[in-house]
């Protein structure tokens, strides 16, 4: 990992700018950020942990706990609105037994809501794993 | 519907239309040959001051001139592409590059040779893995192929490009939140003097450009600026990629010459409001653009057509809502979106994106009053024009438009009733 970051850093004229490949290298590999990931990170990047985690407190897309092996993403946005998201999210959220936000105790699932993520033309829209899919047209669709 | 042959989308259907092979055999890398055998920088820079084309990303800047801003003698300067697409009712980029990966590197390529820049950056949302993928895979066989790297094609021309991925945020695209993402930093946008032209990323003279907009450099290039500006009107020419959404039969991406009637688009391309429905209303530019009356869809699609009726194209994010959608609530989950994104630098956008919200989640409900429709006034008067970035314009404008053109949708919610919702429940 640590030299992976290394050749990341060639890429820019500061080592600071490979922190968020950096973080998403890390959250690929290893599936959440943790602290010690930060730490790590930093370290390596030469900044503070603290600085480093005023950076990526800033993003939706990084964990920074343990999530489940399938990661769902609703849109909720108008458009997504506008085409049933509501009623897939309730339905999802129904047939897991979990609220947005959460992960099933079985560690399976984890599902979120999410802002536009310009699929408006596939309405509703949703990212199973940052993959697009959609319109979807039940539940079950996303959780065979 | 006048015949139209697409220019950005021709690739797209087409087997394989991402691979380079493909993309040679179409004609590909044809413009970037030509600019690197028989123009000069200069030249190319002339070529799209003369075609009129205006950045695609909503503030309508023509590209050429923001080109020509750049300090000649500069020795290090940078092109950061935005392709951060994150405003509800926008997916053009995401769908240009999934068609044409190659022809968004082409463009990169005859910009940095006009403005003579070595390093480009793709900002791509982190959402967008896909396409990020794509663009990667892309660079690596132009790469390979002598399009990227040193001395491209023989010539003294050098040039990397990389692909940086953004992470779950709609403040980086907004020009100088971008370039602080790409920097490590909280993306919080710059204050302004000094311009990203004299001092961008990593502290050099940036080029910022949308993805659309350099998707349209290797044509002009190709065929020249006179065939360009024959596309459209004179003062905003070239084709436009419009993304169609929400109750229409065939929600996609349109690609029509820049001006394109809404009602053109709305009812012959994407096949009018589906379900046998009426017409409720449109938002012509994505979240951030006034919502018009079906009354008022005549309008040409371009910059200065949508400023004089007061809205805005924004990068062509058209949404189509029918009958049953009440505009109160749609401008309630507008106000959450904008309320979320503020980035939390400037006070009047982060404080007044709340407060718009808290407002919109009483009067969509139908339990506000005549004084926060007043309060919804005033807070949105009070971020407009007082922020640092677009971003608070953009929160304050659906609202201010709306107030100011469906005020008895107000007005009824603040009574207790909605007039959508009130004469469903008659009919139902």
């Amino acid at each position: 990992m640590l030299e992976q970051i290394d050749s990341l850093v060639g890429r820019y004229p500061t080592r600071r700018a490979a922190l968020l490949p950096s973080l998403w290298l890390v959250q690929e590999s290893r599936g959440w950020i943790s602290r010690d990931d930060v730490a790590e990170v930093s370290d390596r990047l030469g900044l503070a942990a603290a600085d480093a985690e005023g950076v990526l407190s800033f993003y939706f897309l990084f964990h920074r706990q343990p999530r489940g092996t399938v990661v769902i993403d609703v849109c909720d946005n108008v458009i997504c609105q506008a085409n049933g998201a509501e009623q897939l999210l309730s339905d999802l959220c129904a047939r897991l037994g979990i609220r947005p936000g959460e992960t099933t105790a079985d560690g399976r699932y984890t599902i979120r809501r999410q802002e536009c993520i310009a699929a408006c033309h596939q309405a509703p829209a949703v990212q199973v794993d940052l993959e697009y899919r959609g319109p979807v047209r039940s539940a079950e669709e996303l959780l065979a | 519907m006048t015949p139209y042959e697409p220019v950005l989308l021709r690739r797209l259907g087409l087997e394989r239309s991402g691979d380079i092979d493909v993309y040679e055999r179409t004609g590909g890398y044809q413009a970037l040959r030509k600019a690197l055998k028989e123009m000069s920088p200069q030249q190319v820079t002339d070529e799209v001051i003369a075609s009129n084309l205006r950045g695609r990303g909503g503030a309508g800047f023509p590209t050429g001139r923001k080109w020509s801003f750049i300090p000649k003698d500069a020795p290090v300067k940078y092109l950061a592409v935005n392709a951060d697409e994150s405003e509800p009712g926008t997916f053009n980029n995401r769908v240009f590059i999934d068609a044409d990966p190659h022809a968004l590197i082409e463009g990169i390529l005859l910009c940095c040779y006009a403005v003579g820049i070595s390093a480009a950056y793709i900002y791509i949302r982190g959402e967008n893995v896909p396409g990020a993928r794509a663009l990667e895979r892309s660079v690596a066989q132009a790469r390979a192929a002598g399009y990227v790297g040193r001395g491209i094609l023989g010539s003294d021309f050098s040039c990397e490009i990389h692909v940086f991925r953004g992470a779950g945020a709609y403040i980086c695209g907004e020009e100088t939140a971008l370039l602080e993402s790409i920097e490590g930093k909280r993306p919080q946008p710059r204050s302004r003097p000094p311009f990203p032209a004299v001092i961008g990323l990593f502290g050099k003279p940036t080029v910022i450009n949308n993805v659309e907009t350099l998707g349209c450099v290797p044509s002009i290039v190709e065929r020249g600026a006179a065939w360009f500006k024959g596309i459209g009107p004179e003062n905003a020419p070239g084709p436009k990629l419009y993304c169609l959404s929400g109750h229409v039969t065939k929600p996609g991406v349109y690609e029509r010459p820049m001006g394109t009637p809404l009602r053109e688009l709305v009812e012959e391309h994407a096949g009018g409001i589906r379900g046998g429905r009426q017409l409720g209303f449109v938002i012509p530019g994505a979240a951030a653009s006034t919502a018009l009356k079906p009354d008022e869809i005549d309008v040409a699609m371009d910059f200065d057509s949508l400023r004089k009726i007061g809205t805005e194209l924004g990068a062509g994010g058209i949404m189509v809502f029918d009958d049953r959608v009440c505009i109160i609530e749609t401008l309630e989950r507008l106000a959450r979106f904008f309320r979320h994104e503020s980035c939390g630098k400037c006070v009047p956008c982060r404080e007044g994106t709340v407060w718009q919200h808290v407002l919109l989640t009483r009067l969509g409900p139908r339990q506000g009053s005549a004084r926060d429709i007043e309060m919804l006034k005033s807070v949105s008067e009070q971020i407009s024009g007082k922020t640092l970035c677009a971003l608070g314009d953009f929160a304050a404008a659906p609202q201010l438009g709306a107030l100011r053109k469906f005020p008895e949708h107000f007005i009824a919610h603040a009574n207790g009733h909605c007039p959508v919702r009130d004469a469903a429940a008659v009919t139902a």
